[in-house]
């Protein structure tokens, strides 16, 4: 079954942006495709690089990255609301002037057509939000 | 049909909403500060109670367990799962509403 | 129903302002509207609040964002479905909403009001008939 995954809070605000994650992961074990994992809201704070949590505490922007990379999975930070939040690629950064870019490995920044898109591919939507 | 309630009874609406608006024969899991709503001994298990022999409720473990919520001390009906069973829920109902 | 073609409902929960989630909310269902899917937006509890009629921004200096709503039957967005139990819980009847309608051009171009009140049963339908419900 094809999965799409909608994360719509920050991490460490919000839980939900575990709950995504260990959602993401079991489907993926369990053999489901997931089709798109969608950043909306502060979720596109899952996707800064900078992120530098205590060492004894668990880093939910690498674990994405790691997740992604093993399962080769589409990850897309919505382009709107990572403006709005200072969420920038190599890209981005260039075309709006910026000193830095800020995007993690693993996450591509597209626009919010690509979250209908993931609803039209996906057999099932999951929402995680606040 | 899923539903996901992942708010506390006590402090929002949601679960309210969600209880209103599924129907009957719906499958309903809480999650996060939603599990609150399992326990028994709370102003609202009596709701949950009688919304039991209407609807399936589930709740997450791993949720549970993080607010020290005992399986001892939950609702009669209200069964535990993992993420990977709330993937099956997923999978094995038509549609997914998350009552955030 | 085409063949491809899904059953998306936006459903509206928030208040606007507060947070951002129903000015980005709508922004969903503007991008949405250029996929050609079978489009419906339900607004429930605090959701109702988007659609009141008045809203000024002049002294916060927030994007007053109801004007857009009006856009949305230009879009083909036409199916907008208000739970009433959520309006009289606040206190509000039709009258204090918008005025939300679109020309049906399967009708000689007749203008229609997009806004339908409906109870909680029908909207407890509604959600059933979806394929992909997203909240905001």
């Amino acid at each position: 079954m094809k999965f799409g995954i909608l994360v719509n809070e920050g991490p460490y605000q919000h839980q939900a942006a575990d709950t995504a994650y260990h959602f993401t992961k079991a489907a993926l074990e369990r053999g489901h495709e997931v089709v798109r994992v969608f950043f909306y809201h502060d979720g596109v704070n899952n996707g800064t690089r900078l992120t530098t949590p205590p060492q004894d505490e668990r880093n939910i922007v690498n674990r994405w990255s790691e997740l992604a990379k093993q399962y080769d999975l589409d990850m897309v930070v919505c382009v709107a609301a990572a403006q709005r939040r200072g969420i920038v690629d190599e890209e981005e950064k260039k075309r709006q002037g910026k000193d830095a870019d800020n995007l993690a490995e693993g996450f591509n920044i597209s626009g919010l057509g690509q979250l209908i898109d993931a609803g039209i591919k996906a057999d099932r939507l999951v929402e995680f939000g606040d | 049909m899923l539903h996901t309630v992942n708010k506390s009874p006590f402090e929002k609406s949601s679960l309210d909403t969600c209880l209103r608006l599924a129907k009957p024969g719906s499958d309903i899991l809480l999650i996060e500060d939603g599990v609150y709503a399992a326990a028994v001994g709370t102003a609202v298990e009596q709701k949950i109670r009688e919304a039991v022999s209407d609807h399936t409720f589930y709740a997450l473990g791993p949720d549970l367990k993080a607010r020290g919520i005992e399986e001892a001390r939950l609702i009669d009906g209200v069964k535990v799962v993992g993420y990977g069973e709330f993937v099956d829920l997923a999978a094995g109902n038509e549609r997914v509403q998350a009552w955030l | 129903m085409q063949d491809g073609v899904k059953k998306f409902m936006y459903v509206n929960r928030r208040a606007p302002y507060g947070t951002v989630y129903a000015l980005e909310g709508l922004e969903v269902i503007l991008i949405g509207a250029a996929f050609d899917q079978y489009v419906s937006v339900a607004f429930i509890d605090d959701g109702v609040f988007q659609l009141k009629t008045g809203q000024d921004t002049g002294d916060s200096d927030m994007k007053n964002f109801s004007p857009t709503y009006r856009a949305l039957g230009d879009y083909d967005v036409t199916k907008l479905y208000v739970e009433e139990e959520s309006l009289q819980e606040r206190g509000l009847t039709r009258d204090d909403l918008l005025d939300l309608t679109y020309e049906d051009e399967d009708d000689d171009y007749k203008e229609k009001s997009s806004i339908h009140i409906v109870s909680r049963a029908e909207m407890a339908e509604l959600l059933e008939q979806q394929d992909v419900i997203l909240n905001f």
